[in-house]
Protein backbone atom coordinates (compact mmCIF):
# COMPACT_ATOMS: atom_id res chain seq x y z
CA UNK A 1 0.00 0.00 0.00
CA UNK A 2 0.98 3.63 -0.79
CA UNK A 3 2.31 5.92 1.96
CA UNK A 4 -1.18 8.27 1.12
CA UNK A 5 -3.16 5.41 1.29
CA UNK A 6 -2.05 4.51 5.27
CA UNK A 7 -1.67 7.84 6.14
CA UNK A 8 -5.80 7.98 4.92
CA UNK A 9 -6.78 4.58 6.66
CA UNK A 10 -4.82 5.95 9.69
CA UNK A 11 -6.94 9.02 9.72
CA UNK A 12 -10.35 7.53 8.99
CA UNK A 13 -9.34 5.45 12.15
CA UNK A 14 -9.10 8.51 14.27
CA UNK A 15 -11.75 10.50 13.23
CA UNK A 16 -14.18 7.10 13.79
CA UNK A 17 -12.80 6.81 17.01
CA UNK A 18 -13.59 10.44 18.02
CA UNK A 19 -16.96 10.32 16.43
CA UNK A 20 -17.57 7.23 18.75
CA UNK A 21 -16.17 8.81 21.65
CA UNK A 22 -17.73 11.98 21.51
CA UNK A 23 -21.13 10.37 20.01
CA UNK A 24 -21.22 8.35 23.10
CA UNK A 25 -20.85 11.55 25.22
CA UNK A 26 -23.43 13.55 23.48
CA UNK A 27 -25.88 10.63 23.50
CA UNK A 28 -25.59 9.74 27.18
CA UNK A 29 -26.62 13.72 27.77
CA UNK A 30 -29.03 13.78 25.55
CA UNK A 31 -30.90 10.70 26.83
CA UNK A 32 -30.02 11.56 30.45
CA UNK A 33 -33.05 11.65 32.33
CA UNK A 34 -33.94 14.37 35.30
CA UNK A 35 -35.95 13.30 38.10
CA UNK A 36 -38.57 16.19 38.84
CA UNK A 37 -40.51 15.36 42.07
CA UNK A 38 -43.86 16.98 42.28
CA UNK A 39 -44.47 18.06 45.18
CA UNK A 40 -47.34 17.87 48.22
CA UNK A 41 -49.10 20.80 46.23
CA UNK A 42 -49.05 19.13 42.68
CA UNK A 43 -52.44 18.17 42.22
CA UNK A 44 -52.40 16.46 37.80
CA UNK A 45 -49.48 16.36 35.93
CA UNK A 46 -50.46 17.11 32.06
CA UNK A 47 -48.18 16.51 28.46
CA UNK A 48 -48.56 19.46 26.69
CA UNK A 49 -49.34 17.93 23.63
CA UNK A 50 -52.92 17.90 25.43
CA UNK A 51 -52.69 21.54 24.06
CA UNK A 52 -51.43 21.01 20.44
CA UNK A 53 -51.98 17.13 19.34
CA UNK A 54 -48.58 18.30 16.74
CA UNK A 55 -46.37 17.64 19.73
CA UNK A 56 -47.42 13.87 20.44
CA UNK A 57 -44.12 11.79 20.49
CA UNK A 58 -41.83 14.08 19.61
CA UNK A 59 -38.85 15.25 22.02
CA UNK A 60 -41.12 19.03 22.42
CA UNK A 61 -44.10 17.16 24.34
CA UNK A 62 -42.70 17.75 28.06
CA UNK A 63 -44.19 18.18 31.17
CA UNK A 64 -47.03 20.40 32.44
CA UNK A 65 -47.77 20.69 36.48
CA UNK A 66 -51.23 21.62 37.98
CA UNK A 67 -50.80 23.28 41.35
CA UNK A 68 -54.26 23.73 42.53
CA UNK A 69 -55.41 25.71 45.54
CA UNK A 70 -58.10 24.64 48.00
CA UNK A 71 -59.91 27.78 47.24
CA UNK A 72 -60.66 28.66 43.47
CA UNK A 73 -59.10 31.96 42.14
CA UNK A 74 -56.71 33.27 39.55
CA UNK A 75 -54.17 30.92 37.75
CA UNK A 76 -50.03 31.79 36.83
CA UNK A 77 -47.94 29.65 34.22
CA UNK A 78 -44.58 29.53 35.14
CA UNK A 79 -41.97 28.86 32.12
CA UNK A 80 -38.73 27.89 32.91
CA UNK A 81 -36.07 26.49 30.95
CA UNK A 82 -37.45 28.20 27.48
CA UNK A 83 -33.82 29.01 26.97
CA UNK A 84 -32.18 25.80 28.60
CA UNK A 85 -28.58 27.69 28.60
CA UNK A 86 -30.13 29.91 31.54
CA UNK A 87 -30.56 27.33 34.08
CA UNK A 88 -31.37 29.34 37.39
CA UNK A 89 -34.86 29.47 35.94
CA UNK A 90 -35.67 25.88 36.08
CA UNK A 91 -33.76 25.52 39.34
CA UNK A 92 -36.66 27.95 40.91
CA UNK A 93 -39.08 26.11 39.22
CA UNK A 94 -38.12 23.01 40.78
CA UNK A 95 -38.30 24.51 43.88
CA UNK A 96 -41.64 25.53 43.47
CA UNK A 97 -42.49 22.11 42.28
CA UNK A 98 -41.07 20.47 45.04
CA UNK A 99 -42.31 23.03 47.96
CA UNK A 100 -45.24 25.44 46.82
CA UNK A 101 -48.72 24.63 48.28
CA UNK A 102 -51.49 26.69 46.85
CA UNK A 103 -53.72 28.13 49.02
CA UNK A 104 -55.78 30.09 46.81
CA UNK A 105 -55.73 29.67 42.95
CA UNK A 106 -53.76 27.80 40.40
CA UNK A 107 -50.00 28.06 39.50
CA UNK A 108 -48.93 25.93 36.12
CA UNK A 109 -45.71 24.90 36.17
CA UNK A 110 -43.79 24.05 32.83
CA UNK A 111 -40.16 23.27 34.16
CA UNK A 112 -38.53 22.50 30.74
CA UNK A 113 -40.50 24.77 28.19
CA UNK A 114 -37.74 23.80 25.17
CA UNK A 115 -37.13 20.29 26.25
CA UNK A 116 -35.29 19.99 22.66
CA UNK A 117 -32.89 22.95 23.55
CA UNK A 118 -32.11 20.91 26.89
CA UNK A 119 -30.83 17.71 25.01
CA UNK A 120 -27.92 19.42 23.35
CA UNK A 121 -25.08 21.92 25.06
CA UNK A 122 -22.44 23.98 22.89
CA UNK A 123 -19.68 22.01 22.61
CA UNK A 124 -18.35 24.35 20.17
CA UNK A 125 -18.52 27.21 23.13
CA UNK A 126 -16.72 24.71 25.40
CA UNK A 127 -20.25 24.29 27.31
CA UNK A 128 -19.83 21.63 30.29
CA UNK A 129 -22.48 18.71 29.18
CA UNK A 130 -23.66 18.82 33.19
CA UNK A 131 -23.49 20.68 36.06
CA UNK A 132 -24.34 19.44 39.86
CA UNK A 133 -25.92 21.33 42.69
CA UNK A 134 -25.19 19.83 45.93
CA UNK A 135 -27.78 19.22 48.48
CA UNK A 136 -28.29 17.73 52.17
CA UNK A 137 -28.61 14.11 50.74
CA UNK A 138 -25.85 14.55 47.73
CA UNK A 139 -25.94 16.40 44.28
CA UNK A 140 -28.22 16.77 41.66
CA UNK A 141 -27.31 16.83 38.15
CA UNK A 142 -28.46 18.22 35.94
CA UNK A 143 -27.96 18.34 31.95
CA UNK A 144 -26.94 21.71 30.64
CA UNK A 145 -28.75 22.43 27.49
CA UNK A 146 -28.46 25.50 24.96
CA UNK A 147 -30.32 28.74 23.83
CA UNK A 148 -32.15 27.06 20.89
CA UNK A 149 -33.97 23.46 20.18
CA UNK A 150 -31.89 20.78 18.91
CA UNK A 151 -31.29 20.87 14.92
CA UNK A 152 -31.78 17.04 15.10
CA UNK A 153 -35.06 18.04 16.46
CA UNK A 154 -35.57 20.62 14.37
CA UNK A 155 -34.04 20.74 10.67
CA UNK A 156 -33.47 22.39 8.69
CA UNK A 157 -32.98 25.95 9.50
CA UNK A 158 -34.52 28.31 6.68
CA UNK A 159 -32.11 31.16 5.20
CA UNK A 160 -34.63 33.79 6.71
CA UNK A 161 -37.03 33.24 9.46
CA UNK A 162 -40.50 34.82 8.90
CA UNK A 163 -41.80 35.26 11.84
CA UNK A 164 -45.81 34.33 11.99
CA UNK A 165 -48.17 35.64 11.86
CA UNK A 166 -46.48 39.35 11.60
CA UNK A 167 -44.02 37.97 8.80
CA UNK A 168 -41.58 39.59 10.83
CA UNK A 169 -37.71 38.44 9.29
CA UNK A 170 -36.00 37.45 12.09
CA UNK A 171 -32.75 35.66 12.25
CA UNK A 172 -32.57 31.93 10.59
CA UNK A 173 -31.46 30.21 13.87
CA UNK A 174 -34.41 32.13 16.25
CA UNK A 175 -37.32 29.53 14.57
CA UNK A 176 -35.16 26.81 16.79
CA UNK A 177 -35.58 29.68 19.90
CA UNK A 178 -38.56 29.28 21.93
CA UNK A 179 -38.86 33.40 22.76
CA UNK A 180 -39.26 33.73 19.08
CA UNK A 181 -41.42 31.73 18.16
CA UNK A 182 -44.80 33.30 20.03
CA UNK A 183 -47.76 33.01 18.96
CA UNK A 184 -47.30 30.05 17.13
CA UNK A 185 -49.00 27.68 14.98
CA UNK A 186 -49.78 24.26 15.35
CA UNK A 187 -49.07 23.22 11.53
CA UNK A 188 -45.89 25.39 11.75
CA UNK A 189 -42.27 24.16 13.03
CA UNK A 190 -41.69 22.39 16.15
CA UNK A 191 -40.59 25.35 18.41
CA UNK A 192 -43.94 26.99 17.09
CA UNK A 193 -46.21 24.37 17.78
CA UNK A 194 -45.01 24.32 21.54
CA UNK A 195 -45.52 28.11 21.89
CA UNK A 196 -48.64 27.42 20.36
CA UNK A 197 -49.56 25.27 23.07
CA UNK A 198 -48.51 27.05 25.98
CA UNK A 199 -50.86 29.92 24.30
CA UNK A 200 -53.62 27.28 24.28
CA UNK A 201 -53.04 26.94 27.87
CA UNK A 202 -53.08 30.64 28.41
CA UNK A 203 -56.29 31.31 26.36
CA UNK A 204 -58.62 27.51 27.39
CA UNK A 205 -57.89 28.08 31.11
CA UNK A 206 -57.90 31.27 31.46
CA UNK A 207 -54.64 31.99 32.76
CA UNK A 208 -53.95 35.76 34.70
CA UNK A 209 -49.97 35.69 34.86
CA UNK A 210 -47.59 34.00 32.44
CA UNK A 211 -44.08 34.07 33.77
CA UNK A 212 -41.12 33.23 31.22
CA UNK A 213 -38.29 32.86 33.77
CA UNK A 214 -34.94 34.34 31.88
CA UNK A 215 -30.97 34.65 32.51
CA UNK A 216 -28.96 37.46 30.77
CA UNK A 217 -25.12 38.32 30.36
CA UNK A 218 -24.06 41.09 32.60
CA UNK A 219 -23.18 43.08 29.75
CA UNK A 220 -26.96 43.01 28.16
CA UNK A 221 -28.57 46.07 29.03
CA UNK A 222 -31.68 44.07 29.14
CA UNK A 223 -30.76 42.18 32.55
CA UNK A 224 -31.96 41.86 36.19
CA UNK A 225 -35.31 43.28 35.33
CA UNK A 226 -39.10 41.96 34.61
CA UNK A 227 -39.76 42.64 31.03
CA UNK A 228 -43.27 43.60 30.71
CA UNK A 229 -45.98 45.07 27.83
CA UNK A 230 -47.72 48.16 28.64
CA UNK A 231 -50.74 46.08 30.65
CA UNK A 232 -48.19 44.47 32.98
CA UNK A 233 -46.25 47.53 34.00
CA UNK A 234 -48.26 48.58 36.98
CA UNK A 235 -47.62 44.85 38.74
CA UNK A 236 -43.69 44.39 37.48
CA UNK A 237 -43.41 48.07 38.95
CA UNK A 238 -44.95 47.45 42.17
CA UNK A 239 -42.98 43.89 42.24
CA UNK A 240 -39.75 45.52 42.01
CA UNK A 241 -40.00 48.57 44.57
CA UNK A 242 -40.88 45.74 47.17
CA UNK A 243 -38.01 43.74 46.62
CA UNK A 244 -35.97 46.53 46.49
CA UNK A 245 -37.27 47.56 49.56
CA UNK A 246 -38.02 44.48 51.67
CA UNK A 247 -35.11 42.29 50.38
CA UNK A 248 -32.44 44.53 49.06
CA UNK A 249 -31.86 43.58 45.61
CA UNK A 250 -32.65 45.59 42.53
CA UNK A 251 -34.76 44.55 39.94
CA UNK A 252 -35.83 47.11 37.40
CA UNK A 253 -38.49 46.94 35.25
CA UNK A 254 -37.61 46.87 31.39
CA UNK A 255 -40.84 47.57 28.59
CA UNK A 256 -41.62 45.07 25.64
CA UNK A 257 -41.26 46.74 22.26
CA UNK A 258 -43.96 46.95 19.95
CA UNK A 259 -42.29 46.26 16.96
CA UNK A 260 -40.16 43.33 18.15
CA UNK A 261 -42.39 40.34 17.03
CA UNK A 262 -42.16 36.65 18.36
CA UNK A 263 -41.32 37.46 21.96
CA UNK A 264 -43.28 35.87 25.38
CA UNK A 265 -43.30 39.16 26.82
CA UNK A 266 -45.20 40.60 23.78
CA UNK A 267 -47.40 37.85 22.01
CA UNK A 268 -49.09 36.07 24.81
CA UNK A 269 -50.35 39.64 25.67
CA UNK A 270 -51.25 40.68 22.20
CA UNK A 271 -53.08 36.97 21.72
CA UNK A 272 -54.64 36.51 24.61
CA UNK A 273 -56.37 38.11 27.91
CA UNK A 274 -53.07 36.59 30.33
CA UNK A 275 -50.58 39.28 31.62
CA UNK A 276 -47.05 38.18 30.10
CA UNK A 277 -43.63 38.82 32.50
CA UNK A 278 -40.25 37.67 31.60
CA UNK A 279 -37.82 37.48 34.33
CA UNK A 280 -33.94 38.29 33.63
CA UNK A 281 -31.45 37.39 36.57
CA UNK A 282 -27.47 38.37 35.61
CA UNK A 283 -25.96 35.16 34.76
CA UNK A 284 -22.09 35.97 33.88
CA UNK A 285 -21.36 32.52 32.60
CA UNK A 286 -23.06 33.82 29.13
CA UNK A 287 -21.11 36.57 29.12
CA UNK A 288 -18.55 36.73 25.86
CA UNK A 289 -15.14 37.70 27.63
CA UNK A 290 -15.16 35.40 30.07
CA UNK A 291 -12.48 32.73 31.30
CA UNK A 292 -13.48 29.59 30.23
CA UNK A 293 -17.33 28.27 30.55
CA UNK A 294 -16.65 26.12 33.09
CA UNK A 295 -19.30 24.36 35.72
CA UNK A 296 -18.12 26.46 38.26
CA UNK A 297 -18.43 29.95 36.70
CA UNK A 298 -22.15 28.98 35.89
CA UNK A 299 -22.46 28.71 39.69
CA UNK A 300 -20.36 31.03 40.95
CA UNK A 301 -20.56 33.79 38.24
CA UNK A 302 -16.93 34.63 39.67
CA UNK A 303 -14.41 35.98 36.47
CA UNK A 304 -11.82 37.97 36.50
CA UNK A 305 -12.16 39.75 32.84
CA UNK A 306 -15.63 40.70 33.90
CA UNK A 307 -14.60 42.19 37.32
CA UNK A 308 -11.93 44.29 35.28
CA UNK A 309 -14.66 44.99 32.88
CA UNK A 310 -17.06 46.22 35.82
CA UNK A 311 -14.22 48.63 37.30
CA UNK A 312 -14.47 50.03 33.67
CA UNK A 313 -18.00 50.29 34.17
CA UNK A 314 -18.99 48.71 31.27
CA UNK A 315 -21.62 46.27 33.20
CA UNK A 316 -24.99 46.74 33.65
CA UNK A 317 -25.04 45.44 36.86
CA UNK A 318 -23.02 45.56 40.23
CA UNK A 319 -20.09 43.36 39.95
CA UNK A 320 -17.44 42.59 42.34
CA UNK A 321 -15.02 39.32 43.67
CA UNK A 322 -18.25 37.29 44.80
CA UNK A 323 -19.15 37.28 41.32
CA UNK A 324 -22.90 36.46 41.09
CA UNK A 325 -23.48 32.82 42.70
CA UNK A 326 -26.62 31.09 41.43
CA UNK A 327 -28.14 31.22 45.24
CA UNK A 328 -28.30 34.91 44.62
CA UNK A 329 -29.75 34.31 40.74
CA UNK A 330 -32.46 31.64 41.78
CA UNK A 331 -33.51 33.40 45.13
CA UNK A 332 -33.81 36.64 43.17
CA UNK A 333 -36.75 34.53 40.61
CA UNK A 334 -38.01 33.05 43.85
CA UNK A 335 -39.27 36.28 44.75
CA UNK A 336 -39.97 38.09 41.98
CA UNK A 337 -42.36 35.97 41.17
CA UNK A 338 -44.05 35.61 44.60
CA UNK A 339 -44.28 39.01 44.82
CA UNK A 340 -45.90 39.24 41.03
CA UNK A 341 -48.89 37.04 42.52
CA UNK A 342 -49.13 39.21 45.83
CA UNK A 343 -49.30 42.43 43.71
CA UNK A 344 -51.81 40.91 41.33
CA UNK A 345 -53.72 39.37 44.18
CA UNK A 346 -54.22 42.84 45.70
CA UNK A 347 -55.86 44.29 42.83
CA UNK A 348 -57.90 40.95 41.73
CA UNK A 349 -59.39 39.46 45.52
CA UNK A 350 -61.24 37.09 43.38
CA UNK A 351 -58.49 36.35 41.49
CA UNK A 352 -55.95 36.00 44.01
CA UNK A 353 -53.06 33.25 43.69
CA UNK A 354 -51.82 32.07 47.39
CA UNK A 355 -48.54 30.77 47.07
CA UNK A 356 -47.09 29.41 50.28
CA UNK A 357 -43.96 26.74 51.69
CA UNK A 358 -41.65 28.88 49.03
CA UNK A 359 -38.53 30.63 50.07
CA UNK A 360 -37.49 34.11 49.23
CA UNK A 361 -34.02 35.71 48.28
CA UNK A 362 -32.51 35.37 51.75
CA UNK A 363 -33.52 31.61 52.15
CA UNK A 364 -32.04 30.75 48.99
CA UNK A 365 -28.90 32.86 49.49
CA UNK A 366 -28.67 31.87 53.05
CA UNK A 367 -29.43 27.78 52.61
CA UNK A 368 -28.32 27.06 49.26
CA UNK A 369 -30.25 25.78 46.49
CA UNK A 370 -29.57 22.33 46.67
CA UNK A 371 -31.27 23.10 50.83
CA UNK A 372 -34.82 22.82 48.81
CA UNK A 373 -34.62 19.84 47.03
CA UNK A 374 -35.84 16.63 48.19
CA UNK A 375 -33.85 12.95 47.87
CA UNK A 376 -35.81 10.71 45.07
CA UNK A 377 -34.86 7.41 46.94
CA UNK A 378 -37.04 8.78 49.73
CA UNK A 379 -39.61 10.50 47.59
CA UNK A 380 -43.13 8.15 46.16
CA UNK A 381 -42.16 6.59 43.36
CA UNK A 382 -45.41 7.57 41.58
CA UNK A 383 -44.78 11.08 42.18
CA UNK A 384 -41.54 11.14 40.52
CA UNK A 385 -41.83 12.29 36.77
CA UNK A 386 -38.27 12.02 34.03
CA UNK A 387 -37.78 14.73 31.76
CA UNK B 1 -37.00 18.51 3.57
CA UNK B 2 -36.18 15.14 1.26
CA UNK B 3 -34.42 17.81 -1.19
CA UNK B 4 -32.03 18.41 1.93
CA UNK B 5 -31.21 15.42 3.07
CA UNK B 6 -30.66 14.59 -1.45
CA UNK B 7 -28.16 17.85 -1.43
CA UNK B 8 -26.32 16.28 2.34
CA UNK B 9 -25.82 12.92 0.13
CA UNK B 10 -24.82 15.03 -2.66
CA UNK B 11 -21.80 17.11 -0.72
CA UNK B 12 -21.00 13.77 1.38
CA UNK B 13 -20.62 12.13 -2.00
CA UNK B 14 -18.32 15.17 -3.47
CA UNK B 15 -16.38 15.32 0.07
CA UNK B 16 -15.70 10.99 -0.49
CA UNK B 17 -14.71 11.71 -4.07
CA UNK B 18 -12.45 14.42 -3.07
CA UNK B 19 -10.72 12.63 -0.04
CA UNK B 20 -9.92 9.68 -2.00
CA UNK B 21 -8.99 11.56 -5.07
CA UNK B 22 -6.22 13.47 -2.47
CA UNK B 23 -2.74 12.34 -3.45
CA UNK B 24 -0.55 14.71 -1.06
CA UNK B 25 -1.70 17.34 0.91
CA UNK B 26 -2.53 15.45 4.51
CA UNK B 27 -4.13 18.82 5.90
CA UNK B 28 -7.44 18.96 3.06
CA UNK B 29 -7.54 14.91 4.20
CA UNK B 30 -8.10 15.79 7.19
CA UNK B 31 -10.40 19.12 6.44
CA UNK B 32 -12.49 16.79 4.24
CA UNK B 33 -12.84 14.43 7.09
CA UNK B 34 -13.60 17.04 9.41
CA UNK B 35 -16.78 18.54 7.49
CA UNK B 36 -17.88 15.02 6.67
CA UNK B 37 -18.69 14.23 10.45
CA UNK B 38 -21.58 16.22 10.66
CA UNK B 39 -23.22 15.68 7.09
CA UNK B 40 -22.62 11.96 7.85
CA UNK B 41 -24.78 12.10 11.16
CA UNK B 42 -27.34 14.08 9.82
CA UNK B 43 -27.62 11.70 6.88
CA UNK B 44 -27.84 8.09 9.14
CA UNK B 45 -30.09 10.53 10.94
CA UNK B 46 -28.35 10.00 14.41
CA UNK B 47 -30.05 11.34 17.71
Amino acid sequence: MSRTGIIKIILIIFFVAIMIHSGLQFYGHRHYQLEHLAGPGVTRVEKLSKYCEGLEGTVADTHVFWLEGKEAGGKMLLMANTHSNEPAALLTALIFLENAEIEKGTLIIIPQFNNSGSRGTRPGDGYPLYFNIATEWGTKKFRMGNRDAHPLDQWPDPDVYIHYPDRQLLSYLDIRNTNRTWPGRPDGALMEKVTFAAMEICRNEKVDLALDVHGAETMFPVTNCIVAPQQSVKIATMATLIVKAREGFDNHVEPSPQGFRGLSHREIGDYSDTLPFLLEAPIPFLDQPTGPKTEKLLLDGKDPFLLSLAKQKKLFVPYDETGWPMEKRVGQHCSVIQEIANQFSRKNAERAIVIKDVPRYADVVENGVGFYYHDPDKWDKDKIYLN
Amino acid sequence: MIFYYVITAYIVGMLIWNFIKEKKNVDDMILYLVILVPLVLRLLRVK
